[in-house]
């Protein structure tokens, strides 16, 4: 048994676990690991995500138990202060000591802190760990308590505006001040610096270039950064990431060789001058150079992994800084050389500051090979750009296609297909792993799906960057065996949504239970579920309550469920019109229930609060006054919003809120793959904002544009022009063919706006189908929709009126009492529950 | 917080002392789930009508502390019966109460009998 001993346990110290792992030798060494943060390793890459995740959990590279589970001791929170090279011991914090045969250091590095004035004043952190992170955060909100928002990073590089979008997420208004004249210096050139720099600054955030700061002023905390060339900032705190020094500390004290700048000197086995000591990730110092990347640090835990356990692998001689990330919402790739220009390599560049894209490859002269690049604004070529790089492969005739690409004919990828690279070519970086390991873990029959391979072989396990490549390469794989690929429900059905359409349309099957019985197995789960209901309610109109328990879970209480486990509670109010005895009804029903109110975007009110058993009573008092249920629990239409158009706004065209009326209740009820929104506006003004709509109207001298396909969210997307000039007839005819086909086509949970994205031929097909009838089914989509408009029913009124759906709102099936576990806080002059 | 959490610990059909009756079979839905109450404990009950299985654990999601489960989706991974939060989706298996998405917390399970159509379920307190 041989003692091994890690100490750091960041991303390279876990990968060196990992591997060792899993080699035929690993139950002939004995590992402890040592980690000073309380957590397992955990993924730094991501770490900016860290703000959006509800669970630090989510970035551990593997849970706690996983180590013990494969006899790794690990010891959090535990420093090691000295080693003894002599005794081949290591020493804690605590003074415990522990005996190695095999030390490996992997402490990192921490973040760089330049020496500047007042750099120790409270509102200064730095960027580096989820502890620092949560300091930021406190600090942030203890700033906006204050009624401060002001937050400056310095440093432009990539780790730097990882930090400011940090920031930017937690609603600080963002400055970043770089020493360098452009942005990501190490990786970028000026022109793209500049685009980059648009780019971020389009989102609100300042960037200041070429500033070196003096000195960081305030009382009691920070006010302003002041630089030398007697400029100044204002700011309420500081987040530096500017860098990072090699955590080399304990192996200066044990006197292992080390670097003029810091890191510890290793050979190509990843030893130090201890031959018992090894050093990997961003300490270790190889040919003279540090890399604060995660696939250089891979490769060397592989090597030191495969050294100790008797092999011969080398490091490689050269380290490829090739990177592609999405950096403040901007794609940003640099790769090979990025600089390089002389007699005999030429640079060919494309820009364009419309749509905020830079892109530069660098080829030799004679264009036969392609030594590097830079792209911002679009780096979905970067997969085929690297593999041309790194693999040294003959480019085509036009170069600049690359980069371009082709223009006219077919579009065609210039690698051709992905099957065409050599085996030896390197899909994923982070975790070495070649085109032919991937597809022979698919011949072999070991694999046979994305998540197989990634499983097996780790590619794409780590950045992610290379799953459109590897998803390729298993699609290409599987179809060369003989094998079609697509992409099935679930485990329970193996079908794609639209084939389950045709099933149940085709077989009449009436409920879920028909369903798998014939085409599926098991008992369903809750990612079928909803997909059958859709189909049924699409198909049918059948309302939730028909088969309650295979709605989810929202529309099986045909409620939103908020935080506390309560619901809210919308009714419809089409276009957004509602009288004053309407209005005063919500008012009353939301102060008897004492219900948090609050307008929503779609010009409903929206009241919050309502426990499961209140439901019925509330709604039988919205249902007297004549409200419907608005369906803001289902996917399934949602509002159309209008402006008050031509009736009374002295610009408008048409009337607006008629429209979006008629047009509402024409599509009230009907379930579709995901929500629809639609939005008409009284001209092109176009304050009911209906091009951010699955469907938006606008009117126009001469009728109503048709757009579609648009949403807000999470990737807004403008809607796209369908039909020009439509009378009210033809746009209702229009849209019912829409509606109908995306309801039939889409895939589960797909809004219209990324159907649309993979929809071939795009609009201008849409175009064609809904508008030139090009399929001839036209007549069959309006009379689908006549069908499903007649059927409409509110699901609301149909339950309170039957006692057997009633019982679905009843709290405890024993016992008539109410959950009184609830608690609600005050906020403002209404409630909201209490926070978790 | 934990201490809610507390109150709630698998008992298993052997450690069942007491067998509570919550209801009838037809009081509680096909293939979904409802809630019951013992004592100050709120269960979650469930009806898997394909293999006419019951089963039963705590009301409670381990995730952010809400009283839910019984809202929640229900049906298999792999043919192991679960539930699906319906605040977040975290699934349990209600075989023996592990979390089936890889993370840490899971929750309390307790046996479930049937009697004559009356449901019963097994507390060891």
């Amino acid at each position: 048994m041989k003692k091994v001993i890690v100490i750091g346990n960041g991303m390279v110290g876990y990968k060196f676990c990992e591997k060792l792992v899993d080699h035929p030798l690993a139950d002939q060494f004995e590992v402890v690991v040592f980690g000073e943060e309380s957590r397992p390793a955990y993924d730094r890459v991501h770490l900016s995500e860290y703000f959006s995740l509800d669970s630090a959990d989510k970035l551990l590279l593997a849970p706690r138990n996983w180590y013990a589970e494969n006899n790794i001791t690990l010891r959090t929170g535990e420093m090691i202060t000295s080693i003894d090279a002599e005794t081949k011991r290591v020493f804690t914090h605590k003074h415990d000591y522990f005996e190695y045969d095999y030390l490996i250091l992997a402490t990192g590095s921490s973040c760089f802190v330049p020496n500047i004035k007042g750099v120790d004043k409270p509102g200064v952190f730095i960027y580096r760990t989820i502890e620092d992170l949560d300091a930021i955060k406190g600090y942030a909100q203890k700033l906006k308590h204050e009624g401060k928002f002001k937050a400056s990073v310095l440093g432009g590089g990539l780790l730097g505006l990882e930090a400011a979008n940090a920031a930017k997420e937690l609603g600080l208004q963002t400055d970043v001040i770089e020493f360098a004249p452009r942005l990501m210096p190490r990786q970028l050139d000026k022109a793209a610096s500049d685009m980059l720099q648009s780019k971020i600054e389009s989102l609100g955030m300042n960037i200041h270039l070429g500033k070196n700061s003096q000195e960081i002023i305030g009382e009691e905390g920070v006010e302003k950064i002041q630089f030398t060339d007697d400029s100044y900032l204002d700011t309420d705190m500081l987040i530096i990431s500017a860098g990072i020094r090699p955590r080399d500390e304990l192996a200066v004290k044990c006197g292992l060789k080390t670097g003029e700048r810091g890191g510890v000197y290793v050979n190509n086995k990843m030893q130090t001058s201890d031959p018992a000591i090894y050093a990997i990730g961003e300490v270790a110092l190889y040919n003279n150079g540090i890399y604060g990347l995660v696939a250089p640090g891979y490769e060397m835990a592989g090597v030191a992994v495969d050294q100790i356990t008797g092999g011969e692998k080398l490091m490689s001689p050269s380290i490829d800084m090739s990177t592609q990330l999405k950096l403040v919402g901007t794609e940003v790739a640099s790769f090979g050389d990025p600089f390089i220009e002389n007699e005999e390599i030429t640079a060919i560049v494309y820009e364009n500051k419309q749509r905020g894209v830079y892109k530069r490859i660098n080829i030799t002269k004679n264009g036969s090979q392609l030594l590097g690049g830079i792209m911002v604004g679009d780096s979905s070529d970067y997969n085929t750009l690297f593999q041309l790089y790194i693999n040294a492969m003959k480019l085509p005739e036009n170069p600049e296609d690359l980069i371009l690409g082709s223009r006219g004919g077919e579009s065609k990828s210039a690698l051709g297909s992905v099957l065409d690279l050599p085996d030896t070519a390197q899909i994923c970086s982070c975790e070495a792993v070649s085109k032919g390991t991937i597809c022979d873990s698919i011949t072999s029959g070991a694999c046979c799906s994305f998540s197989d391979v990634v499983k097996q072989t780790k590619a794409s396990s780590s950045c992610g960057g290379c799953k459109p490549m590897v998803t390729d390469l298993v699609t290409a794989t599987l179809k060369s065996m003989g094998q079609e690929v697509k992409e099935t429900i679930c485990e329970h059905f193996e079908y794609s949504r639209q084939e389950m359409y045709d099933l149940v349309k085709l077989h009449s099957i009436m409920d879920f239970d028909e369903a798998l019985d014939r085409h599926g197995k098991g008992h369903g789960c809750e990612t079928c579920k909803p997909v059958l209901a859709s189909i049924f309610a699409s198909i049918y109109m059948e309302t939730a309550n028909r088969q309650a328990p295979i709605q989810d879970s929202n529309d099986r209480f045909l409620a939103n469920i908020q935080r506390n486990g309560t619901y809210s509670v919308v009714p419809r109010v089409p276009g957004g019109e509602i009288t004053p005895d309407k209005l005063m009804v919500l008012g009353q029903v939301a102060k008897k229930y004492d219900l948090y109110t609050k307008i929503t975007g779609g010009q409903r009110i929206d009241l919050f609060g309502a426990q499961l058993h209140e439901l019925p009573m509330i709604w039988k008092e919205l249902i007297d006054a004549g409200f419907e249920s608005g369906h803001a629990y289902g996917k399934s239409l949602r509002t159309v919003k209008s402006c008050v158009g031509s009736t009374w706004c002295r610009y408008g065209l048409h009337d607006s809120v008629s429209f979006a009326i008629r047009i509402e209740e024409r599509y009230k009820g009907l379930r579709s793959p995901h929500k629809l929104k639609g939005g008409v506006s009284g001209c092109i003004r176009e304050c009911a904002e209906a091009r951010g709509k699955d469907f938006g109207v606008i009117a126009v001298e001469g009728g109503w544009n048709l757009f579609v396909c648009g949403n807000g969210g999470a990737t807004p997307k403008h809607a796209v022009l369908l039909a020009e000039k439509l009378d009210d007839e033809t746009c209702i005819k229009y849209l019912d063919r829409f509606l109908v086909y995306y309801i039939r086509t889409a895939a589960p949970l797909q809004r219209t706006a990324p159907w649309l994205d993979k929809l071939e031929g795009g609009i201008e097909y849409l175009k064609k189908v809904v508008v030139e009838d090009s399929l001839g089914i036209a007549e069959e989509l309006e009379a689908e929709m006549d069908e499903l408009v007649q059927r409409y029913a509110c699901e609301w009124k149909e339950a309170i009126e039957d006692p057997q759906m009633m019982k679905r709102f009843k709290p405890f099936v024993n016992s008539d009492e109410t959950d009184e576990s609830l608690v609600f806080v005050p906020m403002r002059d209404q409630k909201m529950p209490r926070p978790w | 917080m934990e201490e809610l959490l507390k109150n709630y610990q698998s008992v298993a059909e052997q450690q069942a002392i007491h067998w509570i009756k919550v209801g009838q079979t037809e009081d509680f839905p096909e293939n979904a789930g409802a809630c019951v109450k013992y004592n100050s404990k709120q269960i979650a009950v469930y009806h898997f009508t394909r293999t006419n299985s019951w089963y039963a654990c705590q009301n409670l999601c381990p995730h952010k502390m809400e009283m839910v489960l019984s809202r929640g989706m229900i049906g298999d991974f792999q043919g192991i019966p679960k539930v699906a939060c319906p605040l977040h989706k975290k699934t349990f298996s209600l075989e023996d109460g592990s979390n089936l998405n890889g993370e840490e917390y899971s929750i309390a399970t307790y046996p479930v009998r049937i009697q004559e159509g009356n449901v019963y379920i097994g507390f060891a307190d």
